[in-house]
């Protein structure tokens, strides 16, 4: 008697729904994850997402194009302004325009900055998942001095509105370039001070090797790219495949990893933040003379001086804020190395002043898919790492 | 090894699929090939197994709507690449609204289900084969497919944000 109710209760095994999210404090976003879990192992797992989907591909098919930036802000919000320049390539690549080397040098060091924030961001939220706090507190601090830079750009922090459509709003200051060279003397140390709470730290590796792991087929079947990709073992980036914003100027490597579980993405991008900032040295001292914007007068704000004194500026001024221009039609596809990796701008234009369609391919919603797969048998306390280190971002997932 | 150029793409497609390729073209320097629904899978099946060309990355998909073409108001777009040659490749596919249906890839790539089900999401493209086609990012009580053309933005019936000499 005994017995047969030990057996029956093996056959019917019980498993417990877990609902992780939607808001739940250690996913660091709005995702929900609906969990099949045998005690604290993940049998299965399902997301829902589009909480916060604010149909920004339907909006944009009623704004001129340079009301569009804002839109691609609130996509990858941890790295906006690697969007905002993404969207402004776009409308060059549309309409034929070739940009001064001086403004795709400033452009290549903003992005730069936004890739270190954004690996920053990431990596430090893995140290906060695996328990070790004080990275992310030391980190943040370093965050925020790249967002007093965007600050001396272009005014804003987070959602940048930076660069426009033919170049770069304005020529950088003398604070600007004080505040990155104070960046580039002083980052690196606390920085290396960062590696060594973690990259070699046992309990942090006992976390994170194999944990999430995805094989290199997988990954590419599923659609990574990005740090994802790269630490699978595969080297695309699109910053050397096709590169874009004179990137093929610059000396850098690709860091890779092997097995792509939570610690090779981590040193994935703790590798990039330092070849981020070689790049940003190049670049700074490479920097090239001259203009800042391309002759694009139907898209780039003229002048507030000539806007008051003379009458072919004020019509172009004119016409830049009322939305008036009309594009060439064309279809155009162009991508850049966001954040999280491939940053997609399809853009379908019929000849108006706004897009006919836009779609924009991001990568967290393509990646994001393989999750269920990557949490399988592992335990709870893992899913919450795999999806941090992912680095699913809920902007840019919904769109 | 040798360059992969345009033109062998377009020639090496041409000869294997004759009249499945509906027209091609190469806007910025994009292959682009209008192809027939139907065959629109062995396609890019022909492309992944193919041992030049090498398709082995599925980038995008996406939907269109043109309410002026009869027949063929849906346009699927799909974008592949191969990632040894540094090749992109864009294919595109023309639905009528009444039966909008074309084979799921998902198969070939599993990338393929999310991508599949936005565009069925915002188009409603059926895609055959495809595991699990429900909406994604919007409430499934939805019955409609708002990124098609006969939803405005705004409410039609606003006036006060009509304004005839901005062509808004």
């Amino acid at each position: 008697m005994q017995e047969s109710v030990v057996n029956r209760k093996i056959e019917e095994k019980e498993y417990t729904t877990l609902n992780l999210g939607p808001t739940h404090p250690a996913t660091h976003g709005i995702f929900q994850n609906v969990l099949k879990m045998d005690g604290e192992i993940i049998m299965e797992a399902e997301q829902t997402i589009g909480y916060i989907h604010r149909a920004f591909e339907k909006i944009a098919e009623r704004r001129p194009y340079n009301q569009i930036t804002p839109l691609t802000d609130r996509l990858n919000y941890c790295s906006s302004p690697i969007n905002n320049m993404g969207w402004h390539m776009t409308v060059e690549k549309l309409l034929g325009v070739e940009i001064p080397k001086r403004a795709e040098y400033m452009r290549v060091i903003i992005m730069e900055l936004a890739r270190i924030s954004d690996h920053l961001v990431c990596n430090a939220v893995v140290g906060v998942d695996t328990g070790a706090l004080t990275g992310f507190t030391y980190m943040f601090q370093w965050r925020e001095k790249i967002y007093d830079i965007y600050e001396h750009i272009c005014g804003a922090r987070l959602t940048t509105n930076i660069g426009r459509i033919g170049g770069m709003e304005r020529d950088f200051n003398d604070e600007v370039y004080k505040k990155i060279r104070q960046f580039l003397k002083e980052f690196p140390k606390a920085f290396s001070e960062f590696c060594s709470l973690l990259e070699r730290n046992r309990i942090f590796v006992d976390r994170t090797v194999d944990a999430g792991a995805i094989s290199a087929e997988k990954a590419l079947s599923y659609g990574f790219t990005g740090p994802n990709l790269r630490a699978t073992g595969v080297d695309y980036d699109v910053r050397v495949q096709n590169p874009y914003s004179s990137y093929q100027d610059f000396d850098f490597i690709i860091p890779v990893g092997t097995k792509g579980d939570t610690y090779d993405r981590f040193m994935v991008r703790q590798g990039e933040i330092w070849e981020s900032l070689k790049i940003i040295q190049q670049a700074m001292e490479n920097m090239p003379q001259g203009k800042y914007f391309a002759d694009v007068p139907e898209f780039f704000m003229p002048p507030k001086e000539d806007v008051y004194n003379n009458m072919e500026a004020l019509i172009w001024h004119f016409k830049i804020v009322m939305g008036e221009t009309d594009v060439p039609k064309g279809e155009v596809y162009h991508a850049v190395e966001g954040g999280n990796g491939e940053l997609g701008f399809y853009l379908l234009s019929d000849g108006g002043r706004s897009p006919y369609k836009l779609h924009f391919r991001r990568p967290s919603f393509i990646y994001y898919q393989a999750y269920p797969e990557m949490i399988k048998g592992r335990m709870l306390a893992d899913a919450i790492l795999t999806m941090s280190s992912m680095n699913v971002i809920a902007g840019e997932l919904d769109a | 090894m040798s360059e992969i150029t345009n033109e062998y793409i377009i020639n090496a497609v041409k000869a294997h699929f004759g009249s499945q390729i509906l027209s091609t073209d190469e806007p910025y320097g994009l292959v682009t090939f209008t192809v027939n629904p139907a065959s629109l899978k062995d396609i890019i099946q022909w492309l992944k197994n193919h041992p030049e060309i090498k398709v082995n990355f599925l980038t995008d998909i996406c939907g269109a709507h043109f309410p002026d073409l009869k027949n063929q108001e849906l346009n699927v777009i799909y974008h592949v690449q191969s990632m040894v040659n540094n090749i992109r490749i864009r294919l595109k596919c023309f639905l009528p609204i009444e039966n909008p249906t074309i084979a799921s890839v998902t198969d070939l790539f599993a990338g393929a289900n999310w991508m599949e089900r936005e565009t069925f999401d915002f188009y409603g493209i059926q895609f055959t084969g495809h595991p699990n086609l429900k909406r994604i990012l919007n409430v499934d009580e939805m019955d409609y497919f708002p990124l098609r053309k006969e939803y405005p933005l705004e409410d039609g019936t606003r006036t006060d944000k009509e304004d005839q000499y901005f062509g808004r």
